[in-house]
Formats: C-alpha cells, structure tokens, sequence
C-alpha cells in the first residue's frame, strides 16, 4: 500500500460520505453548542470536492489536497471553510509534487494542517475547538513515524485514534474560541462538532488506505 | 417544522431570487456567486460599503443595499457566512476607485471570510477597510471567547457610514466613522422562543414555555442563561441595565434608541417595550433624539427583541438623518 494519488482519491471520497453519514450527527451537536450549521456545510464542502474529484484526476497527492483547499475555502463557509481550506492547503505545500507520501511526510502534513488551523483561528489546545483533535493526531502520528515501529497504515491509524480520542476529550472543556465561546460554562458537557468532523476526516485517511 | 419553503436547500437561492424581482429598481442580483448589488454600482469617485453574512437575519443585508446605505450585500447559507468567491466579486462589482469598506459581524467565520477576500482584493489592487462591528453587551469575557459579537448596531452603522460615503467622504472618512458608531453603540437581545434552521429542522435550542434566554445573539444560538419569564417592563429593565452601564450613559446624553424585534414578535410587543426603555434612559437623564423599532435584524422566526442604544453626537446625527433609500429604509427620498 503507498499513499499515492489514487489513495488521496479514494480518502476524499470516504470524506464525502463520511460528512453525508454524520451529517444530522454534526448538526445535532452543533446545534448544543453553535448554531446547527456544520454537518450542513461540511457535507456541501465535501459533496462539492466530490463533483471536481469527477472532472479531472489530480496526479499527486499534493494535487489532490490543493484542489481540496480551494473547493472547501469556496464552498463551505462560516469558519469551516477557511479553516478547513488552509488546513488542505498547508497539507499539500507539505507533501509537495511528490508521488507517494512517506510516513514521516504524512506526520508533517499534520502538522502543517495544525499549524494552519491555529494561524488563522488563533485557538490554542484546550479552546474545545478542532485543534483539540489535530494535536494529538499530529503528536501521535509523529511518534508513530520517528518510532519506526509502525508501517504507513500504523501511522494513519495512530492519527486517527489520536483525534477520535481528542474529540472525545472535548467534553467537559468549557469553550474559549468558536461560537460555543458564548456559553461559556453552559458549553461545558457538550463535544466539540469541529473536532468529531476532523476526526471523521482523518479515520476515512485509514479507510482509503486499508 | 412548518414553513413557507420548497426545499431546505434553496431556501437562500429562492429568497434573494425573490427579493430582486421585488425591488428590480433598486437592486441588481447575482446569482452564481450570489450577491446583491445596487442598481448604479459602481457610483463614480463614491467609496463602495460592502456587508454580509449568513442568511435567515432579513432584511439584513440585503435589505440595506441602496442609495445613502450599503452598494453591496453578501448573504451566505442560513446562519453561515459567505464565502471569499462571493465577497470578492462583491467588493470588485462597487470599487469605483475609491476603496472599498467591509462592514463585518464580529463571528469568527464572517471574520476569517472576509479577511481572505479583503487579501485577495488588495492582492489586485482594491483598497480595503474592514470594521468590526462588536455591540452585543451579552458575551461578558471577551478574553476568553471569540469577543463581542454583531448585532443590531451593526443596521446603524450601515446607515451611518453609508451616508458619509453617499456624501463624499473618503475611504479613511468613512471607516472612521463606522467606527465611531461601534465604539459607541450596545445591544442586549432575548428570546423567548428558538427559530428552527430550515436544513436542521429541529428549534435551536430548548426553552419551556415559561422560560426566556437572556442574552441571545441572532443565529439561534442559546444566550447568557435562562429565566422564568417576565412582564415586558421588567424584561426591558434586565437588557437596558448592562447596555446602559457598559455606554457608561450619564445625563445629558442624547440617545438613538433602537427595539429590535427578532422575526417572530409583534410590533405591539416592541413598542411596549419601547415606551418601557424610554423611561429607563429618562431617569438615567438621557434624552432619545432618534429612534428605530421594528424588524430590522432578526433571527428567522425567533420571538424577542433586542435593546440597542447608540450615544449620539452631531456628526453621526446628521448623517443618521441623510436621505436613504433601500428595500428596508427609506427616507428624505
């Protein structure tokens, strides 16, 4: 297994009907704590890479992840999409024109993606926002590949795991970035929406590769 | 969920399709990507004030696009900001050279959004401004949260600095006085029942039925806490109180008061509660010298008002007083 172009495709398209799948689930705990919108616009953003993934075949990976950026930046809106855009995009410029993404590129890229996320949104781990879930994957994942231990497979799932297990860590956090900022303690008890559709995205990453 | 919708998912497309075939005169509507623009844009020598931002508040922003107000508005999905691939056309579509300023909501997508279309204009050439608008007394910690959010001062400063620029004023003229506006002006809401967001189908939030949310913004989302509900005059006293102090109103202060209602209230409600507010600046010794009530920007269906005080000076006076003609404003033309 390499994680080549026709990988990123294929995790692309697992984004998409993950978002699909957990749509009302996002909604749901967006409507907790934010205002009910982020299964709506992520199954949009994705539904769109979708439709491009459909008018031509990116030839890298780093490709792949660009045209990803720019679709979400274009179409999902509120602070997903820039977010998530610069996120794709700091990926990519990551993995650059390689062909294939080694293990220890990948733990880059997540860090990039990280990096980006917390450039623009000015959240700090903690905040209950979808940082909260790429640190961890970002820490797990570097591990995993300076390790050693684990193949290529065994660094997307140390990623993954790592970022369901930050989602879940999200709940008694009382909110300090975000729309759920406005609740303050009332956000408490709640899981972030943002951190669940980035650990969504980061296991479909194990899925396209298994 | 009853509402008068086709599909969940045309909902913006249908209404601002709508909204142009209703005021043809005034505006020009695009489609793909969607944004409104008015009738004469670009207006020679004239610095263009674009807004924007989610849905489900109308008329806000569409509803302030003409002249002596915005040239452009910018409406994103149902409570979700709009994208830079509409915002930059928008800004492009008003420039006549003289700059452009961005009116934004203080939320972290409308921010991030038009920060990224603010760079890309710049980026060909288009001089930018961005103000924040900042108003809602409700979000206490601004340390600790994404800050103050927008709400109805931002209809004021629509006006206010829209009317600078249909007079003349420069690109630096005019954020500045935008600016004025929101340094000056502070907005308390309530509600005393949730909207229902058509794609989620479901109420924002849950209240019974003798419960009201204080400190709401307007997309639904639950406010500062819940209280069993109250008489008009003392619901009035709870959200003037924190507007008053955080003002920092002192007698002799003359007042634009502003009652806002939230979608679903009637104008009855808002005027008893006006008359309620007006005694409460009296005897705090400021004088109303201008006042605004009705549905202005609101939160779909949602019942409830908001309480907006804006601390007026000549300046802002007279340009509030400056002929304005748009779907929702209209006067002295």
């Amino acid at each position: 297994m390499v994680l080549d172009a026709g990988w990123a495709v294929k995790w692309l398209t697992l984004c998409a009907q993950a978002m699909a799948e957990h749509r009302v689930e996002l909604i749901e705990l967006d409507r907790a704590i934010g205002d009910s919108d982020h299964g709506e616009n992520m199954d949009r953003g994705f539904q769109a890479v979708l439709a491009k993934l459909g008018e031509s075949t990116p030839e890298t990976p780093g490709a792949a992840l660009k045209m990803t950026a720019m679709t979400l930046m274009s179409k999902v809106g509120g602070a997903a999409g820039p977010l998530y855009g610069t996120a794709f995009l700091r990926a990519a410029t990551a993995v650059g024109d390689a062909a294939e993404i080694e293990p220890s590129t990948w733990a880059d890229a997540l860090a990039a993606a990280r990096d980006g996320i917390v450039a623009r949104g000015k959240a700090e781990p903690g905040d209950k926002t979808m940082v909260d879930a790429w640190t961890p994957a970002v820490d797990a994942a570097r591990a995993a590949a300076d390790g050693g231990s684990a193949d290529l497979l065994g660094v997307l799932v140390a990623a993954a795991e790592a970022a369901e297990a930050g989602a879940v860590a999200t709940d008694p956090l009382i909110a300090r970035k975000g729309r759920a900022s406005y609740l303050g303690e009332r956000s408490a008890g709640h899981r972030d929406p943002g951190a669940v559709s980035s650990a969504l995205i980061l296991r479909a990453a194990v899925g396209a590769a298994a | 969920m009853k509402k008068l919708i086709n599909d969940p998912r045309s909902v913006v497309e249908e209404a601002v399709q709508g909204f142009g075939l209703a005021y043809a005169e005034l505006v020009t509507v695009s489609e793909d990507p969607t944004y409104i623009t008015r009738k004469d844009a670009p207006v020679a020598g004239k610095v263009g004030l674009v807004s924007g931002g989610g849905s489900g508040h109308e008329p806000l922003h569409a509803g302030y696009v003409g002249k002596g107000m915005l040239d452009a508005a910018v409406p994103g999905a149902v409570f979700t900001s709009p994208t830079p691939d509409q915002i930059l056309p928008a800004t492009e579509a008003v420039n006549s050279g003289a700059g452009v300023v961005h009116i934004v909501k203080n939320y972290t997508g409308d921010v991030l959004n038009f920060e990224t279309a603010a760079e890309l204009a710049e980026a060909e050439g288009i001089s930018v401004r961005t103000v924040l608008v900042n108003d809602d007394v409700a979000v206490e910690d601004s340390l600790y949260t994404a800050g103050r959010r927008g709400v109805g001062g931002t209809v004021l400063v629509e006006k206010i600095a829209g009317a600078a620029a249909e007079r003349g004023d420069d690109l630096d003229a005019v954020a500045a006085v935008a600016e004025k506006v929101n340094a000056n002006v502070r907005t308390m809401g309530v509600a005393l029942s949730a909207c229902t967001v058509p794609h989620a189908g479901t109420p924002s939030f849950d209240l019974a039925d003798d419960e009201i949310e204080i400190g709401i913004g307007i997309h639904g989302e639950p406010g500062r806490h819940k209280i069993p509900m109250e008489n008009a005059d003392s619901i009035t006293n709870r959200l003037l109180e924190p507007v008053l102090a955080d003002l920092g109103i002192t007698a002799g202060d003359k007042v634009l008061l502003f009652v806002n209602g939230m979608g679903g209230t009637p104008l009855s409600e808002l005027y008893i509660v006006y008359r309620r507010a007006v005694q409460v600046l009296a005897e705090a010794g400021a004088t109303v010298e201008r006042s605004l009530v009705g549905n202005y920007i609101t939160a779909l269906e949602m019942q409830g008002c908001s309480i907006t005080v804006l601390r007026l000076d000549d300046q802002m006076t007279e340009l509030w007083d400056a002929p304005v003609h748009t779907a929702a404003l209209r006067w002295g033309m």
